[in-house]
């Protein structure tokens, strides 16, 4: 269930241009993590190096026991089939209907009967959503649908890990809302290990456990989310608040000018906002790698922004927290009761629309 | 690491553009096109033959692909070759008469049309119509992402696309030559006899004297090579196209003038291999 990934001093640079170094972190195994960054700091770049698409100029990426930038070929198509990618328009063959894009890697990879594989295929297109476009030919459909039928075709191997870019480039706010809705809801399934890679600042701050920053050619930080959340670091509350003052210039940096003219100013990175209560699985249950809300923060001693982990009911959710798991039973266990109450999955920014909220601490029915 | 062939420019980190100096740019891009692009297209070839090895075949891609290959190239190679055959009968023709030897125009169309008229006709429709459409096919894939999305989902595009392609390329070439041997005799017969007075007799019997059976088989092996060869090309460009549609665009283009390049080249050295090697009938 799930496999971890440990990068080490990667490095890319497209002839004289760097496009980022040294940089180290470690994907933890089952558990989700964002990738964010400023447009054109490589994290697409980065994404299809995990894979293998492109070659780092140093560094390792190390999937087990296997270094995956310099493994033969035979072995590195091996090792990707533990990968499932979502490109950022979905990549969809043109020249087969969505069944069949859904279908390709089940009837390249396994011997399995074409009643399996519709089985099968059915099943996944139900996942995202797009049962009755299954004839559609990918120039017919919208984006948005390309992404699903791409997400649906990522997880048809049933893939250890999965690598999604920009999930949310080009979508609604809504239809964005449900896509983190099922991502989460997939993790809670599969257990797999997630990495989206985006700059939605929304998804960032519900979806993950882990987040990480690529700002001028390096990783700012990666850790926990409630690290980043509540950390002082300029550039990552900048991203974080979505402001112009700091860091951050329109083109890549600013240069020493610009940020003393701010400082001049007056103006300052904004307050970092509080942090929201996560994403949690639509049917209520605890994933489980599910880090406890407000637990990073304590065992490091840092106070969290005001108003942390309050949802849209004033429910604060680090004191709700032990009560709540007591009350479920974890992913795996008994499934919660079908039209169940949502538990505690709506959130600032996540809401699952339709789903109205469920009353945490109440164990019965789930 | 994955096929050589693939996106080299991306993984290698090579990147035009930059500002440095142009003299760099310049010894860059001499080298580029003397060494490392044939390079690259010599390491393709490698592993397209290794892939071509690889079971399970890809039959219904094969089936499909040389369908496709024969449907844009039939009509078009017969409508070259019937004046293609004509007009040989015509000027070869006009200069024989001159010389009192017009019963020969037939051992002409022998060594005019099938030794080399139809490979060469062959690999123009076989470059221009099937190449083309296939590197731009390739191409718009590359760029879609999904030949990166077929190696994710631990395909091998060689495998899957570039050698039933390149397969196809060659046996539909294999007919096409024959086709035009066929329809540029006809042409020439018909030209010869009804429009120049020959007569059908002094036709077929100089025809016969100096063709052999080697004549169509180098041309059909020559028509193979052809057939691999702008298989080849097609996708090495197709593969490596980027920046966006116009990239697409640009690898088309050096598709055909490439192939047609290389193409007259070989056909210049297979027929000077055929001469050394394969005695020639005399009259």
């Amino acid at each position: 269930m799930g496999v971890e990934i440990r990068v080490e001093g990667l490095t890319k640079a497209f002839g004289s241009q760097t496009i980022w170094q040294d940089v180290s972190l470690t994907l933890p195994a089952g558990e989700i993590s964002v990738l964010l960054g400023p447009s054109g700091t490589g994290k697409s770049v980065f994404l299809k190096s995990l894979v293998g698409l492109l070659k780092p100029n140093r560094g390792h990426i190390w999937i087990g026991d296997r270094d995956l930038p310099y493994l033969p070929e035979s072995q590195l198509y091996d090792t990707r089939k533990l990968f499932g990618v979502l490109f950022q328009d979905g990549a969809l063959f043109g020249s087969m209907n969505i069944y069949d894009n859904v279908a390709f890697p089940l009837r390249e990879h396994t011997k399995k009967g074409e009643s399996e594989i519709k089985r099968i295929v059915m099943d996944k297109l139900e996942l995202v959503g797009l049962l009755g476009a299954e004839g559609k030919l990918p120039g017919e459909i919208s984006g948005g649908m390309k992404k699903r039928a791409g997400l649906a075709r990522a997880l048809v191997l049933d893939p250890e890990i999965l690598l999604v870019d920009e999930p949310d480039s080009g979508l609604d706010p809504v239809r964005t809302a449900y896509l983190n809705q099922t991502i989460v809801d997939l993790n809670a399934e599969i257990g797999a290990t997630f990495l989206i890679v985006t700059h939605d600042i929304n998804t960032a701050r519900t979806v993950p456990d882990n987040i990480g920053l690529l700002f001028r050619r390096e990783l700012v930080m990666f850790g926990p989310r409630e690290m980043l959340l509540s950390s002082e670091e300029p550039v990552v509350r900048q991203f974080l608040n979505a402001r112009k003052v700091g860091p951050i210039g329109m083109s890549e940096e600013k240069d020493v000018s610009e940020l003393e003219a701010e400082a001049k100013m007056g103006l300052e990175v904004g307050k970092l906002p509080p942090i929201p209560p996560q994403l949690m699985p639509s049917d209520g249950r605890v994933r489980p790698n599910q880090h406890a809300p407000g637990s990073w923060c304590a065992a490091h001693g840092v106070t969290p922004p005001p108003g942390s982990f309050i949802d849209d009911l004033g429910r604060n959710w680090v004191e709700e927290w032990p009560r709540y798991v007591a009350s479920m039973a974890p992913v795996g266990g008994p499934a919660a009761a079908p039209g169940a109450p949502g538990g505690p999955g709506q959130f600032p920014g996540g809401q699952v629309p339709g789903q109205p909220p469920g009353r945490p601490g109440a164990g019965a029915g789930y | 690491m994955s096929s050589p062939g693939i996106g080299a420019d991306q993984r290698e980190g090579r990147k035009g553009g930059g500002a440095s100096a142009t003299l760099r740019k310049i010894s860059d891009g001499a080298a580029n096109v003397a060494i490392k692009e044939p390079g690259r297209f010599f390491a393709l070839c490698l592993d397209t033959g290794r892939a071509a090895f690889r079971w399970p075949f890809q039959w219904r891609e094969f089936i499909e692909q040389a369908w496709f290959i024969v449907s844009v190239t039939v009509v078009p190679t017969m409508l070259v070759a019937i004046p293609f055959g004509g007009i040989l009968s015509l000027q070869v023709g006009g200069l024989i008469r001159q010389l009192g030897a017009q019963s020969y125009t037939g051992a002409t169309a022998v060594v005019a049309i099938v030794r080399e008229a139809s490979p060469l006709v062959t690999s123009l429709l076989v470059a221009g119509a099937a190449g083309s459409a296939m590197c731009a096919d390739i191409g718009s894939r590359k760029i879609r992402e999904e030949i990166d999305a077929m190696e994710v989902l631990g395909i091998n595009p060689l495998h899957r696309l570039v050698v039933p392609r390149t397969l196809a390329c060659a046996f539909v070439a294999l007919f096409l030559n024959g086709l035009v041997s066929v329809v540029g005799l006809i042409g020439g017969y018909v030209f010869n006899v009804m429009l120049q007075d020959g007569t059908p007799g002094a036709y077929l019997a100089s025809f016969n004297a100096i063709a052999q059976l080697p004549d169509l088989l180098q041309a059909e092996l020559k028509a193979f090579v052809f057939g691999i060869t702008a298989g080849l090309v097609a996708a090495y460009k197709g593969l490596n196209a980027k920046g966006g549609p116009k990239g697409v665009g640009d690898a088309v283009n050096q598709t055909v003038v490439i192939t047609f390049m290389l193409l007259f080249l070989e056909n210049f050295i297979l027929s000077t291999l055929y001469f050394q090697f394969v005695p020639q009938k005399g009259m």
